[in-house]
């Protein structure tokens, strides 16, 4: 046995990894996007396949190529998985030369990957993921979050509903941490608007029937049912709600909703309802002109328009690719200091990228239309109030992200 | 004090939801001893096939009650016959993990399809709308799946405990082939009940559909507790299961009233504890 | 002649000598002396993922594939022994040696107080009372504040082996991986092919003729039951200290069905069956998420496939194979 460990100990030594990537202009002849995100499970429809699309769309509008060198999209399924998702990317970055990691939705891969890529020096562009600890307390350098965040959405539907008359609050929580977390933020935002929360109830994450939580948000005889949860779990929450005849009295507040979410439930089930996003494709005629695009795709098979973490993946890999442009390489710190220099002004979004790597821009507070004032397909939203950059993200001292705080 | 009322009546609701699943899965395991992990997947299958008769052929939801079943009926008598019926001189672990690798298959397959958010189902017109009856507001359609449940339950246990064709259900668990060489012809019993009891789960499915989002995921969230359900009940036992059924329901309804964040757990916690106190579950028979 | 059919085909190839003493001791040398290089020729971070399920698998194999009890809530021991580990190497700046430590003691007293109270049952209800065990310790897993609910325990450090050897370098961690997943794998292959091993197969085989001989099958089960506790802990600790965090993935009842995939596509009962098994499982979840969505629908084939036509498993055909068509 002591000669086995000796041996153990000799392969060690004698094996020295011998990393060190060539700090030329492209590495490898190539710049490789990999797409990481959830192909299958319950943010398919709002990232997934439709994030892959959204890649390979805006590589292609790029023409290809960057610096005369050939860009690459891959992609693969993370299945909601911290180690799927981390292997993956330690895969890629070791063995695929990936340059950059893409989507990431689901907030504990995102966490996951982050180290890794940092430790590696690659850039990972995040669309998909809320916490607002990605770009906080464990922030890393090579890092951008592009399109939305807890701290956004809290802050939005929390303080423009109570400022348009929704003066109490009930919150429906999942019971994690991302659940209680978006409900605080929530609570806090209403308190200093002025409002006042009246109560709480927690749900187990996956939970189909919310009847027993949504009698006790009826009878707290709050103004506003704040929706703290995501996925299918809000889907069902909404659906519920409008059969225990809640939405008339009652007005919802969903703190997590997509279009696709949106699209699924239908009309009926969710008018009226008020929440925060990034982006609408009827916006205006970029947004509009940019999302007929992307609907009639060929990979687009179900011919949906595009959710916020889609548009935002599109807007954040060509402001990559300008920022390899304009470094002239590949190498990620050159890249990501660009990324940060360079303002954005696209159909998505006017803003910059802070030290600490979020992105601030405009969000919008919509209501979803009733039936009868949806004129066409996908006409889902009536935008009620743009939210400016400055008050809709936090700002770099709030985030207190430690590489932001140094400088 | 209200609110209570309103939880305990939420929670007889859910209850008898998982009377319905549990019974389909008692009858399947009384009878053809398979434990039949796929049951979450038939029963999505059968929510699934009532919005695409909808929304593909206009078919309402009150043929959707009667065809659904019965389409699931028939795939599962095809699987038992094709595939399922080779595992029977095996250990029952066998059953069990055949079943799981087909609800892997099923979901995957509509997963592909659909997508994951799944689709909205609407009430059918006739049962839209509720009562208030001063503790809470309970939509109709919440009362017609109590009713309905109950019926088809107490219909299904009178028909195995009170005939002669239950007579010749039970009598083929005890001794196949006494009952053999009597005449009846056991597989083809066997692949009926089989076929009977995921129609249950299909059943269950086209009345979850208008309250619950149509999506390939909403059968694998249930299963597990529905599992426990059965076990609590006394595995096989067809009232024991249908009483267990509500009884959780109620004791969950408590629990979302008292301590929520546990109320996926607290079934959990009961089958632990009965089943080291009594090990063939409430209504079983010890062996 | 009962028992799993993997261990059929491995008695049978006893018997038939296509199994030998020789054969045996040549073929885990080879194992061994493989295990050494296979990080120069393929990603070893891949390695050591396979490793870590190899041994869980194997001890979830102990007591299936030779007790006879399914139980269907181990991930229970795999997920604490994690988080355990993730703890105290992060918040209390422990060695990763105590680390590992720390997360097979705790998953071994897991084991003892869960096995103490699921071994009086059998079967079917014994599946069951592990699933329920493990479903609660889930959702303590969610509840308690040191886990970090969903997003879990993020950014471990590996630190350095008793002082001398800093993990942080790939294949050094590789190595230490290797050594505790043979430790693991030694400590099985001596219970099995100990006395306590054969009685273990006589409770399996017949308990009330096992009981009737003088043996307290409570105490048996229970021990066995442990052990397998334990080294699935150890699994856990290692796999949180190599992919430096620790999620509730690895303590949903998910990751009890996969141990089952595993162990029944390598091979119930066969030593080596459970360790291909993982192989071929984590393969599968690392290489097949290019295809998309078709995952779920291939995993399903697998098992239905296996359940209906190779219930020896991968290890068990081989070994069929072999006695049929001797080389």
């Amino acid at each position: 046995m002591r000669t086995f460990a000796s041996l153990l100990m000799a392969v060690a030594l004698l094996t020295l990894p011998a990393p060190g990537r060539a700090a030329g202009k492209v590495s490898d002849g190539v710049v490789r996007i990999g797409v990481l995100t959830d192909m299958t499970g319950f943010y398919s429809d709002l990232a997934g396949p439709g994030s892959v699309l959204a890649v390979k769309m805006a590589v292609a509008d790029f023409g290809g190529k960057v610096l005369g060198k050939p860009i690459d999209v891959i992609s693969a399924d993370h299945q909601n998985k911290a180690d799927i998702a981390s292997n993956t990317a330690r895969k890629w970055f070791d063995e695929n030369q990936v340059d950059v990691v893409a989507d990431l939705v689901n907030s504990g891969t995102a966490l996951a990957v982050m180290p890794v890529a940092a430790e590696k020096k690659r850039i990972t562009l995040l669309s998909g993921p809320a916490t607002t600890a990605i770009t906080g307390e464990k922030c890393t350098p090579y890092n951008v979050h592009y399109t939305y965040n807890n701290w956004a959405l809290a802050n939005g539907t929390g303080r423009e509903v109570v400022k348009n008359g929704g003066k109490t609050w009930f919150f429906i929580t999942a019971d994690y941490v991302f659940g209680k977390s978006l409900e605080a933020d929530t609570a806090k935002v209403v308190v200093e608007s002025g409002g006042k929360v009246l109560g709480s109830v927690r749900h187990p994450q996956s939970t189909s029937d919310f009847s027993s939580y949504l009698l006790q948000a009826q009878a707290s005889g709050a103004q506003v049912v704040g929706m703290a949860n995501a996925g299918a779990d809000t889907i069902n929450t909404i659906k519920q709600a409008a059969e225990f005849g809640l939405t008339p009295k009652q007005t919802l507040a969903g703190l997590l909703v997509f279009i696709s979410d949106v699209h699924s439930l239908g009309l009926a089930a969710a008018k009226n309802m008020y929440l925060t996003t990034a982006f609408y494709w009827d916006r205006n005629d970029a947004t509009r002109a940019w999302s007929k695009r992307f609907q009639s795709l060929p990979g687009n098979e179900k011919k949906a328009m595009p959710t916020m973490v889609q548009a935002g993946l599109y807007s954040a890999v060509t402001h990559y690719l300008q920022a390899v442009k304009a470094a002239g390489t590949d190498g990620a710190d050159a890249v990501i200091a660009k990324m940060k220099a360079a303002p954005v002004n696209d159909f998505f979004a006017k803003g910059k990228i802070g030290p600490d790597g979020l992105f601030r821009h405009d969000m919008y507070l919509v209501q979803v239309k009733t039936p009868e004032q949806s004129k066409y397909p996908w006409d889902y939203y009536r935008i009620v109030k743009t939210i400016p950059a400055a008050e809709a993200f936090p700002s770099v001292e709030a985030q207190a992200c430690p590489l932001a705080v140094k400088k | 004090m209200q609110a209570l009322y309103g939880q305990l009546l939420v929670g007889l609701i859910n209850g008898s939801f998982y009377a319905l699943l549990s019974l389909g899965l008692a009858v399947i395991f009384g009878l053809v001893n398979v434990v039949n992990f796929a049951h979450g997947a038939l029963y999505m299958t059968g929510a699934f096939l009532a919005w695409l008769g909808l929304s593909e052929l206009g078919i309402g939801y009150w043929p959707a009650l009667l065809l659904s079943p019965l389409a699931v009926g028939v795939l599962g008598m095809v699987v038992e016959r094709t595939m399922l019926r080779r595992l029977y001189q095996l250990d029952n672990l066998y059953g069990l993990l055949f079943t799981f690798g087909l609800t892997l298959i099923i979901e995957g397959l509509f997963h592909h399809a659909y997508g994951n958010s799944g689709s909205s189902y609407p009430v059918p017109e006739a049962l839209q709308g509720g009562t208030n009856l001063g503790f809470m507001y309970l939509p109709r359609y919440r009362a017609w799946v109590v009713l309905v449940s109950l019926v088809v339950c107490f219909g299904s246990w009178f028909v195995i405990e009170r005939t002669r064709l239950g007579a010749y259900l039970r009598a083929g668990t005890e001794n196949p082939r006494l009952l053999q060489a009597f005449g009846v012809n056991v597989p083809l019993m066997m692949t009926l009940t089989f076929g009977f009891g995921v129609a249950l789960a299909g059943f269950a499915g086209v009345m979850a559909a208008p309250i619950y989002q149509v999506s390939p995921s909403m059968g694998s969230s249930l299963i597990i507790v529905v599992f426990a359900v059965v076990v609590v009940g006394g595995m096989g036992s067809i009232l024991g299961s249908i009483l267990t059924g509500l009884g959780l329901g109620l004791v969950e309804g408590l629990t979302k009233y008292f301590y929520p964040p546990a109320a996926a757990t607290v079934i959990f916690a009961i089958m632990a504890v009965v089943l080291l106190l009594r090990p063939a579950g409430l209504f079983g028979r010890e062996t | 002649m009962s028992g799993p059919p993997g261990l059929q085909e491995a008695r049978a190839a006893y018997r038939a000598g296509i199994i030998t003493p020789g054969r045996k001791r040549a073929f885990f040398i080879a194992m061994a002396l493989s295990g050494l290089a296979l990080p120069l020729a393929v990603y070893p971070v891949f390695l050591m993922n396979v490793l870590c399920m190899a041994l869980f698998a194997s001890a979830f194999n102990l007591l299936l594939g030779y007790t006879g009890l399914l139980s269907f809530g181990h991930a229970a021991f795999l997920g604490s022994a994690g988080y355990v580990t993730g703890h105290v190497l992060k918040e209390w700046g422990w060695p990763p040696e105590l680390g590992l430590l720390a997360g097979t003691a705790v998953a071994t007293l897991l084991g003892l107080l869960i096995g103490g109270l699921a071994i009086r049952r059998s079967g079917i209800y014994f599946a069951m009372i592990t699933l329920g065990f493990a479903q609660m310790l889930y959702f303590l897993a969610v509840q308690l504040p040191f886990t970090g609910g969903e997003d879990g325990l993020q950014g471990i450090p590996r630190g350095t082996l008793f002082g001398l050897i800093p993990l942080d370098r790939t294949l050094p961690l590789y190595y230490l991986v290797y050594a505790i997943f043979l430790l693991g794998f030694f400590v099985i292959y001596r219970t099995i092919h100990s006395p306590f091993g054969h009685v273990l197969r006589s409770i399996r085989e017949n308990e009330p003729r096992a009981l009737s001989l003088g043996y307290d099958v409570d105490r048996y089960k229970l021990v066995a039951f442990v052990i397998s506790a334990g080294l699935s802990g150890l699994a856990g600790a290692t796999k949180a200290l190599v992919l430096q965090f620790a999620t509730l993935t690895d303590a949903h009842w998910h990751k009890s069905g996969e141990v089952v995939l595993m162990t029944l596509l390598g091979g119930m009962g066969t030593v080596m069956g459970p360790s291909v098994g993982a192989l071929v499982v984590v393969t599968m979840d690392n290489y097949l998420s290019g295809v998309g969505d078709w995952v779920t629908v291939i995993i399903g084939s697998v098992f239905v496939v296996g359940v209906l036509a190779f219930r020896r498993g991968l290890v068990g055909e081989a070994l069929h194979f072999a006695r049929n068509f001797p080389i």
